[in-house]
């Protein structure tokens, strides 16, 4: 792998080509992705797979219009003739000439200390056959068990015609277990992922141990699940992936994106009392090794820390360059893109709830009837209505203060707005999760947290009456 | 021969002793265009070509496969693609069942999926349908506050498949969207409407029909209550119910059957569902949007009865779990891109219709809820177990009629028992794109939770 992808003088050149019918703005974003993943099921390690995609996306701005086009021929030919035609809706620009000065090279390295590269592949193998061996050595019931690994080494440079020019090299790690068990009750599903913006220094064998041990259980717990109940109940959150709670029913409403359409229900609300005064939101890029961790963003924005809901009152969105450049102010690092394929938009980093007061045990000794999440799963809003929906992967009756039977999956569905108003307890045992965030149609790596909390009332969507 | 194709076969000339070889290389070109405000917000036109390289090496137990994915098609990206592919495959564990597909002696159907309206159609008139419709939501109806998205976009696709096996395929589609995102609002009430249009080309494209199906969505649902929680009858239209048979023909493919992570596992034979129910697996209905002459391994496809009159008649399989549970590939191989790996699953889903209308459903149903949109689907059913629980918004079904809309919702059973409780299948079939077309159906025993 060369150790620049495209020299500064032919991004200047690109640059050029790309202002010189009247445009605003011009960016050229080069990446160069190595990605490799193995998988293990029903005891068989099934295919090895390395990808490999390079290529660079132009940018090209002209009032409130963008331009873009992308290519995977990275010679100055190829570059120039994306350029044109990400330029060609500037066609009816005034054609001045352009000249892009571009400020030193800023690179940010990864900062991994076992990089992918450097893990022989029958090491990754290793460590599928042995989560594997352990999620089966925890009980003769788990008849199925599936390993996934997938590490990705993305390199970037992103230039810009106000001068940017940023180099990142992004290292992420991923590893999960998956479990079926069987028994009286039909079958049942255990998943525990461990995933980093690292290289394969957190894969130690304890922890994936601990995360075959996990997913074996929660499905063995499952085993004498009953059907959870329907209607409005009192919900505990255990720390950690409750944060994609938050994500869905807030976060994605304080993009300003969709704020700048009038499209979130928390459009001109900033200053405003929008939550229970326990609620303090933050999203944060620089959180070091989290799943959503960015030294720089995809527009070559340091990655920040961002409070968007201080004490529950509103105090700013995320942004990307455009967004923040329509409203004279700068981007919060919020600029995201699933690769040199996609235009960026504005997209959260790692999202969550500041830590409480609260003992975690005092909440749940304090709730007579409720359930008990243990692990959410994937969740969807509509930004617009507030409204979301997300499943349950581990969830639990509350009875009279203690966690007691194992409930079936569900979804709980509710309204962003309402719910931060109903959180009424937050504990201090503050944990992340990591997670895939899709926006019309892109996915990127996004991490959630937050301490185990209690919601007064949210709709569970049970079969039991 | 497509020259994609003979590119492909030109490659597996690398194919080393000892070795067989796949190749899958596709090339596309797309556009797309949002309208906002009368503007243009964004315009992207690009191309894009890639290649996925599969090596299988035979062993005392089996076969071994490595796979290698590249984004672009210059020699450098090939030639790095083959060595990982052929070193990838050193460290799989050896499968008596893994193997690539040979040609079965079924002949591909010609199908025309190009509408050359696609290429020839200058982009200033697919702006100009971006523009219009995003217009004609904005002033189609007063209570329309915002439009939050109204695009084009169109592709033109090329694929090829050959390997050492004797498999050679190729084929190309085109296909062209218009899709709007309307916002209505009533006092401090928002409620947001989907709608689109789909066809080959552009010239096939209605804006009114996207434009109306938006506007009628996100109006009707304004003065949306909570509903209390109950037991009953769900009506579905044809876009949520394509979604149910989606979900359902997940759970038929061979695949998840063979590895026991479907509730159809061990149940062919078997009465399923209601008599109502006869769903097919058919890619060769030209009138589908998953119409194709092949399967992703280069079979050629095939009409697959699935469940008859509420009999379960059969799976879908690739070549490799077809191997597995000792049946024949039914020309069901999908992929998720040039860089994955094939699997059995359904292409072309439709449940054949019944005789009776939308408004008949409705009226015979007397007392229920009927299911304007779904939420949480994935986050909410659970394939194997056949758990079964996802958001809704929708409207609630009284004196045979549409009555109040509803909202913050949710609708809970297993797929099991959806099944078998489907009371009614309605005539009103939707060619709609993605995996499944789609009918008005109506399910009995749904617990709804509401407040």
């Amino acid at each position: 792998m060369s150790e620049t992808l495209v020299a500064p003088d032919v991004l200047s050149r690109v640059l050029n080509e790309s202002m010189g019918r009247g445009a605003h703005f011009a960016e050229v974003f080069v990446e160069d992705r190595s990605s490799q993943s193995a998988s293990l099921d029903q005891r068989r390690v099934q295919e090895l797979s390395s990808s490999r995609s390079r290529g660079a996306g132009v940018r090209v701005v002209v009032g409130e219009t963008t331009g873009f086009a992308h290519t995977a021929d990275l010679s100055e030919a190829g570059l120039l003739s994306a350029a044109r035609a990400a330029a060609a809706v500037a066609r009816e620009g005034g054609g001045g000439v352009a000249r892009v000065s571009l400020e030193r090279e800023r690179a940010h390295r990864s900062g991994a200390e076992v990089p992918p590269s450097s893990v022989p592949k029958a090491a990754k193998i290793e460590m599928l056959t042995r989560a594997d061996e352990i999620a089966r050595s925890s009980a003769d019931a788990i008849s199925q068990v599936q390993v996934g690994l997938s590490d990705s080494v993305r390199r970037f440079v992103v230039a810009n015609s106000e001068g940017v020019l940023t180099s990142n090299e992004q290292v992420r790690t991923r590893f999960a277990v998956a479990c079926v068990a069987v028994g009286d009750g039909g079958m049942q599903t255990g998943y525990r992922p461990l995933a980093a913006t690292r290289g394969y220094e957190f894969l130690t064998p304890e922890a994936i141990d601990e995360a075959a041990r996990g997913a074996a259980q929660q499905a063995l717990t499952k085993l004498t699940a009953r059907p959870a109940p329907s209607g409005d109940l009192p919900v505990v959150l255990a720390g950690g992936s409750g944060g994609i709670l938050f994500h869905e029913a807030c976060g994605h409403g304080l993009e300003a994106d969709a704020i700048l359409k009038q499209a979130s229900v928390y459009a001109g609300k900033v200053g405003e009392r929008v939550a229970s005064e326990l609620v303090t939101l933050v999203d944060d890029g620089t959180m070091v090794g989290e799943w959503g961790y960015l030294a720089v963003d995809d527009e070559g924005r340091p990655g920040a820390r961002n409070v968007l809901i201080e004490n529950g009152v509103l105090t700013d969105y995320m942004w990307d360059y455009l967004r923040a450049r329509q409203q004279g102010r700068a981007s919060s690092g919020n600029g995201r893109r699933q690769s040199y394929q996609h235009l960026p938009m504005v997209r959260m980093t790692n999202t969550y709830l500041l830590a409480g007061d609260a003992d975690a045990d005092e909440i749940v000794a304090q709730t007579p009837l409720g359930v008990y999440v243990a692990q959410l799963g994937g969740g969807q809003v509509n930004t617009t209505t507030g409204d979301f929906v997300f499943g349950t992967t581990a969830a639990f009756m509350i009875e009279n203060g203690r966690i007691t039977a194992p409930l079936r999956d569900c979804n709980l569905i509710g309204n962003g707005p309402e719910i931060l108003r109903r959180v009424d307890a937050v504990a201090t045992d503050f944990s992340t999760t990591p997670g895939t965030c899709g926006k019309d149609g892109q996915q990127v790596a996004v991490g959630c947290g937050q301490a185990t909390m209690r919601l007064s009332g949210i709709t569970i969507g049970g079969t039991a009456s | 021969m497509s020259e994609l194709l003979e590119q492909a076969r030109r490659l597996l000339e690398r194919v080393a002793d000892g070795e067989e070889m796949e190749v899958y290389l596709s090339r596309g070109a797309e556009n797309e265009v949002q309208a906002y405000q009368g503007e243009i917000e964004s315009l992207a036109s690009s191309s894009s070509a890639e290649i996925g390289i599969r090596i299988l090496v035979d062993g005392p137990q089996g076969a071994r496969v490595g796979t290698a994915y590249a984004g672009s098609l210059d020699e450098e990206a090939i030639a790095e693609a083959l060595a990982n592919a052929r070193d990838n495959a050193r460290f799989a564990t050896e499968d008596e069942f893994m193997a690539f597909a040979r040609p079965d002696g079924v002949a591909a159907m010609a199908m025309d999926l190009v509408d050359a309206g696609v290429t020839t159609t200058p982009l200033g008139d697919k702006i100009a349908l971006a523009i219009e419709l995003e217009k004609m939501v904005r002033s189609g109806d007063p209570r329309i506050r915002q439009v939050e998205s109204a695009n084009y976009s169109d592709y033109l696709a090329e694929a090829a498949i050959a390997t050492t096996t004797g498999i050679a395929a190729a084929h190309e589609r085109s296909g062209a969207f218009l899709s709007v995102t309307a916002i209505a609002s009533q006092g401090d009430e928002d409620q947001t409407g989907w709608g689109l249009s789909v066809g080959r080309a552009p010239g096939e494209l209605s804006v009114e029909e996207a434009a109306a199906d938006a506007i009628g969505r996100a109006t009707r649902m304004l003065g949306a209550v909570k509903a209390p929680s109950t037991k009953g009858v769900a009506v579905f239209g044809p876009r949520t119910a394509a979604t149910l048979w989606s979900i359902i023909g997940g759970a038929l493919s061979g695949d998840a059957v063979v590895r026991g992570r479907s509730f159809f596992a061990g149940r062919l034979g078997e009465s399923v569902a209601s008599e109502l129910v006869t769903l097919i697996d058919d890619p060769t209905d030209m009138r589908h949007y998953g119409a194709s002459p092949y399967d992703a391994e280069g079979l050629a496809s095939r009409r697959n009865e699935l469940i008859v009159a509420g009999r379960l008649q059969q799976f879908v399989y690739d070549t490799v779990s077809a191997r597995r549970a000792g049946a024949v590939s039914t020309g069901s191989a999908v992929r998720g891109g040039v860089s994955g790996s094939p699997s059995a699953g359904c292409r072309a889903l439709q449940v054949l219709p019944g005789e009776l209308d939308q408004d008949e459903i409705l009226r015979r149903v007397g007392e229920g809820i009927y299911v304007e949109s779904m939420t949480g689907v994935h986050s909410g059913v659970n394939p194997i177990s056949g758990d079964f629980s996802v958001g809704i918004t929708g409207l609630m079904v009284r004196d045979g009629v549409l009555a109040e809309p509803v909202r913050e919702v949710t609708i809970a059973s297993t797929l099991q028992r959806m099944l078998l409780d489907v009371l009614y299948v309605g005539a009103d079939q939707e060619w709609l794109p993605g995996l499944a077309a789609g009918q008005t159906i109506a399910i009995d025993g749904v617990a709804l939770s509401g407040s």
